[in-house]
């Protein structure tokens, strides 16, 4: 017995009008012989789930759409920046301390050692500042904290 | 326990306040956060959590450096020292003359941002030269 293939009757410009109608703006949708396939770039995993999932909504007899392809990328954020050149970071932190004169500090490989005493109100404003620097690391465990 | 969990509360709360240009990552056994947020109480916040969850930041597995929205040419800024004047100086160092100072509370004018921490101002006094931008908060 032969079953006769389910040949969609909605044509391929249909069918990407149809998806392009529910479409995330940055997502290409090319179409062939009903197969969807959704590219381009978008911000996260979430919105890549979404563009495939609002093409599934769609009533497939209506929409022509017999399977979907989901080549879409997701954007790779920008990475933290991190200043590690002991030059450039020790004359930084040698500015910050100008108003902490109690506190010292010493620059290696990219990671701040601080040192010496400061009051508990000054301690949040000390480590925003040295954080400002983008260095690997400010490492404060070395500072004794005065209440 | 991973710093993305020991610190999860703080990523929510950064994730959610409507920083722009955040940037979260972790490298060196080090989370990261930057990002600029749009006013200074958001600012204060995620620091408040920073600080209950590593306090005095004792473990310093965390750099976050976040600034306020609001620092562009012609801004009102505001002083926000401890409790004394700011230094105006000639140039972008504490290594450069001092020409002038503006008091804590003071509103001047943000004329440019020459690097991360120096910005050029001008007093309504007319003093202009450069002020350390960490004791700057845009006006909002």
């Amino acid at each position: 017995m032969v079953v006769p293939s389910c040949k969609s009757n909605v044509p391929d410009a249909t069918v990407q009008s149809n998806v392009e109608a529910v479409m995330h703006p940055g997502v290409s949708v090319s179409v062939k012989d009903g197969v969807v396939t959704l590219s381009g770039t978008v911000n996260s995993e979430a919105d890549k789930i979404a563009a495939e999932n609002a093409v599934k909504a769609l009533d497939a007899k209506k929409s022509g759409v017999k399977s979907i392809n989901n080549n879409i990328e997701v954007a790779a954020t920008p990475a933290p920046v991190v200043n590690a050149e002991d030059a450039a970071l020790s004359a930084g932190v040698s500015d910050v301390l100008k108003d902490f004169p109690s506190v010292s500090a010493e620059v290696k490989e990219g990671i701040i050692y601080v040192n010496g005493e400061i009051e508990k109100a000054k301690v949040t404003r000390l480590k925003q500042m040295l954080d400002n620097l983008k260095p690997i690391k400010t490492d404060m465990s070395a500072l004794k904290v005065n209440n | 326990m991973s710093l993305q969990d020991k610190y999860s509360a703080l990523i929510a709360e950064a994730q959610n306040s409507g920083l722009t240009d955040l940037r979260i990552g972790e490298s060196d056994g080090v989370l990261r956060i930057q990002g600029t947020a749009p006013n200074a109480d958001v600012k204060n916040k995620l620091w408040a959590i920073y600080d209950s969850i590593d306090p005095n930041y004792l473990s310093g597995d965390v750099v976050m450096d976040v600034d306020v929205a609001g620092a562009v040419a012609g801004a009102k800024v505001k002083v926000v020292t401890e409790s004394s004047n700011l230094n105006i100086r000639k140039g972008p160092g504490t290594d450069q003359p001092i020409v002038g100072k503006a008091a804590k509370g003071e509103i001047i004018t943000l004329i440019s941002q020459a690097n991360d921490q120096w910005w050029l101002v001008r007093t309504d006094d007319g003093e202009e030269g450069y002020c350390y931008a960490q004791y700057l908060s845009p006006v909002q």
